[in-house]
Parts: C-alpha cells; structure tokens; sequence
C-alpha cells in the first residue's frame, strides 16, 4: 500500500426499502405521520377522481369547445385561425429541430394535447370533422418542422425571421382582416375571445413589456437627467396603481378624449395596459440585476476599448438578465395570470367567456365548479410551463454557477 | 533615441475631500518596464488608472502616445484602444468563454472579423501557455489561468502599453510565478509596461526603473540597482526593509 492510495467515497445509494426506512419511517412518530398523509392523499384523490369521472356534469365545457378557444370568432371565418394554429405548430417544430431543448418538452406536449383533443368524442355539432381534422394535422406538422428544422441548412436566424413574420402577418392581416375585402372581411374584437384572447394579451405583453422595461431600468440609471425623472416617474406611477385602473384608464378615459374615428381598437387598449403595467416591474427587476454587477465588469470593458453602448449590451445587460430570470419569469406568470382582470373592461377572455357560458342557460347554475375547474386546469398547464421552462434556461445559462 | 511614449506633469486627483494624487509627474519611454511600488493607499493604483481614464484627473496634463487625456471622449477611446490593461481581480466577463472574453474587443472596437480574431486569440493563448482551455468559462479556471487569459485579453487589441494593477496581489502563492512568468516574457519582448507590484523579485529581473510612492507623491525613483542597494530616502529604505523581510 503507497500513500497515494484513494479512499472510495462512502456509498450514497442504499437502495429505495433503505430510503424508506430512512425517511418515512425513521421512528413511530414519523412512521405515524407518514402512514395519515398517505391515507388523506389516497383518499382525497379517489374523491376527486370520482368527482371529475362520475360526479361531475361537464356540459357547459363540452357543449361548446370551441367557445372558450376562440370566443365568438365567426364560425365561416374559422379557417383564419385554423390557418394561424397550422402555421405556429409548424414553427414551434421547426424551432424545436432548431433549438433542441428549449422547445422540445412544448412542442411534444403540445402536439400530444392537440392530438388528444382532436380525437376526444364529444357529441357537439360545432366540432366538426374538419376541425378534427386541423386538431390532428398540428402533431404532424410539428414533426414536419421537427425535421426540416434538423437540416444543416436551417439557421437559427431564419427561424427568427420566419417567426417574426409570421406572427405579423397573423396578428395584422389573418386574425383582424382588412374593411371591405371579400377573402380577408374584417372581424371586429369584439367577437374574439377565449383562450386567443388571453393568449394574445399575454404573448403581447410579454414581448413588448420586456424590451421597455429594460430600456426603463436603464433609464433609471441614466446619468441624462431628463431621462432619469421620466424613468423613474414612470416606473413609481405605475407601481403605485393598481392593474385594474390602469385597464380602466386606457379601455374608458382614454376612450373619452380621443374622438370616435381615432379610437384605438379595445383589446389594443388593454394591451397597452398591460404592457405598461408589466414595463414598470421589469423594470425594477433588472435594474436589481444591474446593480450586482461587479464595477470591475465595467471597469474591464472600459480598458479594452468598448464604447457605453457595447458595454452595456455586451457585458451589463447579459449577465444582469441571467441573474433576474427567476423574478422576471414569476413577474411573467402573474402577468399572464393577471389577464383575467380585462373581464372588467368588456373583453371576453378564457375567465369572461366561462362566465358568460355559466350565464347563457339556467341548467347550468349549479356548475360553476366545474367551469372554473377546467379554466384553471388550462391556466396551470401554461403557468407550470412558463416556470419549467425558465428552469431549462437557467440550467443551460448556469444562473449561479458562474 | 528614445521618445517619450507617456508624459506626466503635475498630475492632482481628488476624490471628495481626499487628496489621492499630489502632484505625479513622470514620462516613461517606449519599451520601458516600470514597476510602481509603496504602501496602500499611496495612490500607485489611482495613478495607473488616471493613465487610460478610469479615474479622471483634476489638475496637471496626461500625454500617452501624443494623445492628451481630456473630457473628449474620442481621445480617451483612442487612448483606451492603445493601452492593455490587467486587474487585480481579473475581470474576466464570467458568461463568454475564454476565447469569446479575448475576441469580443477585437471584433467589436478593431473591427476584425471572427476568422482573424480568433486565430490572433488562440497564439496569445499559446503564448500565456493555455491553449486548451480556450472553449471553457472563466469560472472554471483557477485564479493563475484567469490573469493569464486577462493578459491575453488585453493584448488582443495589440496596445503599445501595458498597465498592471497588482496582477499578482490575489494569487495563491503557487500561481504567482506562473503569471510572473508571462509578464517577464513580455517585457522582453519590447513591451512598454507599466507595473504597480510588490514582486521585487520581478522588478529586480526586469524593471528599467521603479517609483516609490507615498501619500499620493513620487517618494524617490531610480533604477532597481539605486532602489535595492543605495536608496536615499529613509521612508523607501523602511518600506523595502518591511517587503523584503517577509
């Protein structure tokens, strides 16, 4: 035996009866413990099996699907957004040949749900074949785009570019439509709704919030003072009001002082409330990570020659960013969250299209619990999305590693 | 001939009330090598850094390369463009790689393309001895490789000078020399350095001439042989005696 002979590291896994014994039944009062939790969660999800099989009556979510997934989009006109659900599953497959992990639990889950529903018997007359048939295509042209995304050929660029256009032309042309067209008649918002609704003010208010509450943080930091007081009146203002009145002011007052041909389409209005809500934390958010870079940081991109404007972001901004993700991705789950409250302006979101079902017919009174169960179900599966995404991201930027 | 590559006259810096500089004054010729030494807070590191404007100076005129240091922001990027210069903490940018941490001013301020910059940042990585962890994050190297890759990182953009602000000062004694080693390579390859340091083992190799400051002034300076074996004032011969003995 020489000096240099390694010890083996103590073993780590016993096994899982080891485990058990370990950790559920160390000693009588654990064992106790664990022996009544495991009863109470047997019991109480046989109870909430049975209530979702057996006990409860789904018809106002089964009567009319389509309501909570478009609102009252005109039924001859539903081949617009058949179109826009044909051509985004193509780019999140194609994203997901581009990007790998970032996308792949989504575009699977994705495809997986569409599929599901595409073949879920329901006897309902407005499901039909045709939009079965759409439902079943958005699996298929994930994988289409899954691998014509693996080419050498394809850039993640072009699928920047590819996105970018195609959400325009969607959100400009596809969905509104244009006055006195034949093929394209315009649809007013007033008829969109449900989940198109809150997932548009939510998307929306993700992609445009973020950009302006980064340039906000920096404005707060800006040593142009004009800058700097508008920066921080904006951020202070709208932080101290709550989300309701902002919604308020740009879906009624605003409303009132511009004259009729002007006026701002309602959901737009609601949009540019919430992204100016949703600005001001990010705000705050960043400008906390901006503030735990290192002078040094500054001090390095100073002596190698960078310019304020490549300091910034080349070297601050990355590294503040990564540090906030987990904030800022919270911040974005309770904007998303948060959309519900455009119900009290008028507009008929996932929450407001619920209420109006439970309204429309008398039977359905005593079944509240199961219209809100079902819309709640719909806002975990995105909320617990948008947070294991984050998790991904923070894994593959090694937030707190390096 | 020698020509005056940095010129110094009456150099003040105050930061608030406090007197940081009093009145330094200095040129230093190209390709010289000068190490900067004296107790904390004397201002040797407030000095070097008035020299690429990351403190500004009050009083006094800053000439590097015939370029005067002023308010005008063209003339400080300039300046910045034609000096290196090396932290005591390193300051690598923790979310590129090492390659990306020596390509990113090249590209961006020198306007190379990606081609030419990298193959320049993989010699100077030879050159510091770490060709193979080009690909990693700085967080994965020890304290030594990190200086070394800032010193790569700040001959990227091809200076004329180099500053050193204590290189060494957060280094395990093991990775000292490595990083020695390196500065010592450069300075025999022609390199104006300037070098604020306590390794009087380097400015004995190397140095052309050493200033010894205290209390924001120039105490005395000469060459490593007037400093070590006859220096004049009794403040110098107190501090070295305290360096020396350690």
């Amino acid at each position: 035996m020489t000096a240099s002979t390694e010890m083996l590291a103590p073993p780590t896994a016993p096994g899982p009866i080891a485990w058990l014994r370990k950790n559920l039944f160390g000693d009588m009062f654990n064992a106790l413990l664990t022996i009544l939790s495991l009863t109470v969660i047997l019991f109480g999800s046989l109870a909430i099996l049975k209530w979702v099989f057996i006990g409860a009556d789904w018809r106002p979510v089964t009567g009319a699907p389509l309501l909570y997934l478009i609102g009252q989009y005109p039924r001859d006109q539903i081949w617009r957004l058949a179109l826009s659900l044909l051509l985004l599953t193509f780019l999140i497959g194609l994203s997901w040949g581009v990007w790998e992990k970032f996308v792949k639990a989504f575009a699977i889950f994705l495809g997986l749900l569409l599929g599901v529903l595409a073949i879920i018997p329901l006897e309902t007359p407005t499901v039909t074949l045709g939009v079965r048939a759409v439902f079943l295509a958005n699996p298929l042209l994930i994988y289409l785009g899954y691998r014509i995304g693996r080419l050498q050929l394809v850039k993640s660029q072009h699928v920047v570019t590819l996105w970018l256009l195609v959400t325009a032309v969607i959100v400009l042309a596809l969905l509104p439509g244009f006055d006195s067209n034949p093929l394209l008649p315009r649809v007013p918002t007033t008829a969109w709704g449900g989940l198109l609704v809150t997932l548009l003010l939510a998307v929306g208010g993700i992609v445009l919030s973020f950009p302006i509450g980064v340039l906000l943080a920096l404005g707060r930091r800006s040593s142009l003072p004009v800058v700097k007081v508008f920066s921080i009146l904006f951020i202070e203002v709208v932080r101290g009001v709550p989300l309701i009145t902002i919604l308020f002011m740009f879906s009624i007052i605003l409303a009132l002082f511009l004259p009729a041909e002007s006026r701002i389409d309602r959901v737009i209005r609601a949009l540019i409330g919430i992204v100016v809500f949703s600005a001001a934390y990010t705000a705050e958010n960043v400008r906390g990570g901006l503030q735990a870079i290192p002078q040094g940081q500054v001090e390095a991109a100073k002596a190698v020659g960078l310019n304020n404007f490549q300091i910034t972001a080349l070297i601050v901004l990355p590294q503040a960013i990564r540090m906030v993700i987990p904030s800022i991705v919270g911040q974005f789950i309770s904007l998303f969250k948060d959309t519900t409250l455009v119900v009290i302006v008028g507009i008929n979101d996932l929450l407001g299209i619920g209420k109006a079902v439970l309204n429309s017919d008398p039977q359905f009174v005593s079944l509240q619990a199961e219209v809100y169960v079902f819309i709640a179900a719909i806002f975990w599966i995105f909320s617990y999305y948008m947070s294991y995404a984050s998790r991904l991201l923070e894994k593959a930027l090694g937030v707190g590693e390096r | 001939m020698s020509e005056a590559i940095i010129i110094c006259k009456d150099v003040h810096k105050w930061y608030g009330n406090f007197q940081a500089l009093r009145g330094v004054s200095m040129e230093v010729d190209k390709g010289e090598v000068i190490v900067i030494f004296g107790p904390s807070g004397s201002g040797k590191s407030t000095f070097i850094r008035t020299l690429n404007r990351l403190e500004e100076h009050q009083r006094g005129t800053i000439f590097v390369d015939g370029i005067e240091l002023t308010h005008d922001v063209r003339n400080i990027e300039k300046v910045r463009m034609e000096t290196g210069m090396v932290f005591q903490q390193f300051n690598l940018f923790p979310h590129l790689t090492v390659i990306q941490n020596i390509t990113l001013a090249p590209i961006w301020v020198r306007k190379w393309p990606k081609d030419k910059a990298e193959e320049v940042a993989m010699q100077l990585l030879e050159r510091v001895g770490i060709p193979e962890q080009a690909q990693k994050y700085p967080g994965q190297l020890s304290g030594g490789q990190q200086q070394r890759v800032a010193i790569a990182r700040a001959l990227a953009m091809q200076p004329k000078i180099m500053l050193f602000d204590e290189p060494t000062s957060a280094l395990d004694p093991e990775m000292i020399k490595e990083v020695l080693d390196v500065m010592v390579g450069l300075a025999k390859s022609g390199m104006t350095m300037l070098v604020v340091t306590h390794e009087m083992g380097f400015a004995r190799a190397v140095a052309n001439r050493m200033y010894f400051f205290d209390e924001g002034m120039i105490v005395e300076s000469g060459t490593p042989d007037d400093i070590f074996n006859k220096p004049r004032e009794e403040r110098t011969k107190l501090f070295l005696s305290q360096i020396l003995s350690q």
